[in-house]
């Protein structure tokens, strides 16, 4: 008993998350007139997910490599959970980290769960513990069992990606170096492996420094931003929130893009808005009292709900004009959205839908409030980013689609 | 194997002596000495010619038939591997077997070695024309077709010309191929800087000469060919202009 | 052809029978043209083995030297111009002259034969171990140094096994040369099966046939075991991605088609 505690115990200490922090560190290219990365110094908190974004040739690539020592710094430390990179030799250093690639690099002469094994194999781990820790990963990334026999070759390009995710997750460091790793896939199955990425991060909460040119992305990965601008330096570091409402110069305004309120949306869940109060009816309900509720609520309509609170439907003045509410009524109340959801993708439920309105429901599926796309706009004309008319804004974004 | 001098002793072409063994000259040392060189240098120009001849009449017969099944495999996909298959034992017979295995049929001179080095270069010059063929981008090949060419027009008009880097580099590399093998070409009676070689081989005077003139011949011939090909595809060169 | 005749051409009856006389130099023994020995048949076989001999110490000797050498210098990328261009000067120097100059300077034997044909056989096989090093896709090798891998585990476990068809194909290159040129071994003091074709006052022009038919059989058998040995090294994962390209190649055929019929 005493035993097992000791040795998980040990486990959680030798691959728990570490704190990485960049010191002033310069790089320098022998020869060249100007710093590659200068000066830059910036703290990724144990388990979260640090996104280096610029334009390219700002440095970002070369940023990460430092951080392994594929590159070598020039003056500056890096410190991984306090102590510095340069105390380990590169290669021990490099067993530490995980690394994944864009064009992942998988040996194309070994099956997949040779591959996946480098670091384990590397490590002189048994070959019963590797073989569990294959299947493990295996599992982890959603991948069938029946692949670890595959070779590269036979795979998928979103397939080949988790297995770089897993390879480098293989003996569980407690920092990834992740280098546009899903740049080279197409925009479905991307969004599926940035999704499932952050679900497989939930649960793993690593710390992980993660590269990519693409804004979005970094919005939607990062619970850090690093902009960095050409020849190194450091833009600004914050919050996706912070980065979108403030952004710190006209550089990071424009890099972000003049759509960074809508990106806001992105950022956002429905629960994070104030809703509107909705004038709820059900069956059996006086229609006097009905034509009261929507008086003192924000709706010109009642919304009818069932017996628990599930919303049934809308009513119209037609349905009003008898001394009860029956059922069923014209309108149903479609979309329904989830309080949990995103933003971003609740405006497209009620655009799509070609409705003003749409009744928020908790988990249970009782209805808690209403959001309607004047509530969106209102709220995009309240942050500070709003410079033109916001309806017009709704209707070109392509990023809602 | 009774004469002291010559590899050839057995062969039916008459070993000559390049100099007296006498005295306690250089030459009588078989030593390399640059006056004799000097001195004796024009009996190396007919065999020279001779090697040229045969490096050039084999490249260029090699170069119309390979070149010939090329395009015709390029239109036949089916064809390329027979072709390949039988170029490929051609390439690998050794050539003194070769020649030997000729001479029966062709008899012995210039047309049992020019016959055997043509098949050396078949190989070569039709693998690089069906792989710079093939090179060529997908999407060129598209283009020329979106913009009406035909077949006929396409290949001659766009894959041809990207594909003549590919295409000269095989030349080139049979070039230098044939200069060597044509050191042989005297088992066939067909004379050559081989045969020179073969007249005194332990005097080291001769076959510095002989050996440097082939090496110079392959050298020559790739940077004509070489010249050729940049003349050619100035494409290649291009550098974009900011 | 039978007009030739004043150049040593002949009819097609005079030709098979020269053939069938050579077939039946190899698989029978007869006096020697000059009378007391015996050559062809079971004779052969010491030539044959002295041939396999000589060829397979100067192709072992070779790998030994230029295998590990293009290793090392495909892996720091260093030498590109010395890896590269060593074949094209091999190409350039014709064998024979090569071996007449080892005659010339170092005398005959065993020995210098075999570094002749030593320095033949280096330059593909160097080129080709360069080159298969070079061409692993730098991602790979990125990805196997950010996994931690050292230098030398970076060879051993990715660089070499994907080198491994391109290094083997200069191997059969190398080996097809070299069993070509020791044909011509007799000259330099060696008797391999060129024996017969060069001394042919002794063997007739039946030897002369007949060992040229078995050089060529050498030859071809040679190719045939080594581009077998190729395949066999290839890594299975690595012909998938060959198969995978050349059915991609094979799936725009079709679609050739389509364009130039409408």
């Amino acid at each position: 008993m005493n035993r097992t505690t000791t040795q998980t115990g040990e486990a959680a200490s030798a691959h728990e998350a570490a704190t990485l922090e960049l010191r002033s560190v310069t790089k320098r290219y022998p020869g060249a007139d100007e710093d590659a990365i200068a000066e830059l110094s910036l703290e990724v908190p144990a388990g979260d997910i640090c996104v280096l974004v610029g334009p390219s040739g700002c440095g970002k690539t070369t940023a990460m490599r430092l951080v392994n020592r594929m590159i070598s710094i020039t003056s500056g430390d890096i410190l991984l959970a306090g102590r510095s990179v340069t105390e380990l030799r590169p290669a021990e250093l490099r067993k530490r980290i995980g690394y994944v690639i864009q064009q992942i690099g998988l040996f194309p002469h070994r099956t997949i769960a040779q591959n996946i094994a480098t670091v384990p194999r590397l490590l002189d781990w048994k070959k019963e513990r590797t073989a569990a820790r294959v299947r493990e990963l295996l599992d982890l990334v959603s991948l069938p069992a029946e692949m670890a026999d595959r070779y590269p070759a036979q795979l998928s390009g979103g397939q080949r990606q988790r297995v770089g995710v897993a390879r480098a997750l293989a003996a569980d460091p407690p920092l990834m170096l992740m280098d546009e790793p899903f740049g080279a896939i197409d925009p479905i199955t991307r969004e599926r492996l940035q999704n499932e990425f952050l679900r497989l991060q939930s649960e793993l909460r690593k710390t992980i420094v993660f590269v990519t040119h693409d804004i979005d992305e970094a919005i939607k990965m990062g619970d850090r931003i690093a902009v960095l601008r050409k020849g190194g330096v450091l833009a600004q570091y914050a919050t996706p929130a912070e980065l979108l409402m403030a952004p710190a110069d006209d550089f990071v305004e424009d890099f972000v893009g003049a759509d960074r309120a809508l990106k806001r949306l992105a950022l956002l869940r429905v629960r994070d808005v104030q809703l509107w109060r909705a004038p709820l009816v059900r069956e059996g309900d006086s229609t006097a009292q009905a034509r009261e509720q929507v008086r003192t609520s924000d709706l010109p309509y009642p919304l009818l709900v069932s017996e628990d609170g599930r919303p049934l439907g809308w009513l119209s003045e037609d349905d009003l004009v008898k001394g009860r509410v029956e059922l069923p009524v014209d309108t149903a109340a479609e979309p329904v959205l989830d309080r949990d959801s995103v933003l971003r993708d609740a405006l497209a439920e009620l655009l799509e839908r070609d409705t003003q309105y749409g009744p928020v429901v908790d988990q249970r599926g009782h209805v808690v409030g209403v959001l309607s796309l004047e509530l969106i706009s209102h709220f995009l004309a309240s942050s500070d980013a709003i410079q033109a008319d916001p309806a017009d804004r709704v209707t070109d974004t392509p990023a809602l689609s | 194997m009774t004469g002291p001098i010559g590899f050839g002793g057995g062969l039916p072409l008459a070993t000559v002596l390049i100099h007296q063994r006498s005295g306690t000259t250089c030459e009588a040392a078989n030593g390399f000495c640059p006056n004799w060189i000097a001195h004796n240098f024009s009996r190396y120009e007919t065999p020279l010619l001779q090697h040229v001849v045969l490096t050039v009449v084999s490249v260029a017969i090699g170069f119309g038939i390979a070149f010939a099944l090329a395009l015709l495999a390029h239109r036949r996909r089916w064809l390329a591997g027979p072709v390949t298959g039988v170029t490929g034992v051609l390439y690998t017979i050794p050539s003194l077997s070769f020649f030997f295995v000729l001479q029966p049929i062709t008899g012995r001179g210039s047309l049992t070695a020019i016959v055997a080095l043509v098949s050396y270069t078949l190989l070569i010059i039709f693998r690089n024309v069906t792989t710079g063929l093939a090179g060529v981008a997908p999407e060129t090949r598209d283009a020329g077709r979106g913009l009406g060419l035909s077949d006929r027009q396409l290949l001659w008009k766009v894959e041809l010309p990207l594909a003549l880097p590919e295409i000269i580099a095989g030349v080139r590399v049979a070039t230098t191929t044939t200069v060597g093998l044509a050191t042989l070409a005297f088992f066939a009676g067909a004379g050559g800087l081989g045969a020179q070689i073969n007249a005194d081989p332990v005097f080291k005077s001769n076959v510095v000469v002989a050996g440097g003139l082939c090496v110079a011949l392959a050298v020559v011939l790739d940077i004509v060919l070489l010249a050729l090909q940049r003349a050619v595809t100035p494409w290649t060169r291009a550098v974009p202009t900011a | 052809m039978d007009t030739g005749g004043a150049n040593g051409m002949i009819g097609p009856l005079a030709l098979l029978s020269q053939f069938n006389d050579a077939i039946n130099f190899i698989f029978h023994s007869r006096d020697s043209v000059t009378g007391g020995v015996r050559i062809g048949g079971s004779h052969l076989l010491p030539m044959l083995a002295r041939h396999v001999e000589l060829s397979a110490v100067s192709l072992g000797v070779a790998c030994a030297l230029a295998i590990p050498l293009g290793l090392w210098l495909g892996h720091l990328g260093r030498g590109q111009l010395v890896a590269v261009s060593v074949s094209n000067v091999g190409r350039a120097v014709p064998s024979f002259a090569l071996l007449a100059f080892f005659v010339a300077y170092l005398g005959t034997g065993f020995t210098n034969a075999s570094f002749a044909l030593i320095l033949l056989a280096i330059p593909p096989i160097l080129t080709n171990t360069y080159v298969g090093v070079r061409q692993v896709d730098r991602e790979i090798v990125d990805a196997a140094r950010g996994q931690g891998m050292t230098g030398w585990e970076i060879v051993r476990s990715a660089e070499l096994p994907i080198a491994l068809p391109l290094i083997f194909g200069g191997v059969r290159t190398s080996a097809v040369n070299v069993v070509a040129t020791a044909t011509i071994g007799p000259l330099i003091g060696v008797v391999t099966l060129g024996d017969p074709i060069i001394n042919s006052s002794v063997y007739g022009s039946a030897g002369q046939l007949g060992a040229s038919i078995m050089v060529a059989v050498l030859a071809l058998l040679t190719e045939v075991i080594f581009a077998a040995l190729q395949r066999a090294v290839t890594p299975k994962g690595l012909r998938l991605a060959a198969g995978a390209s050349t059915s991609r190649r094979r799936f725009w055929t079709p679609k050739r088609r389509a364009y130039s019929t409408s």
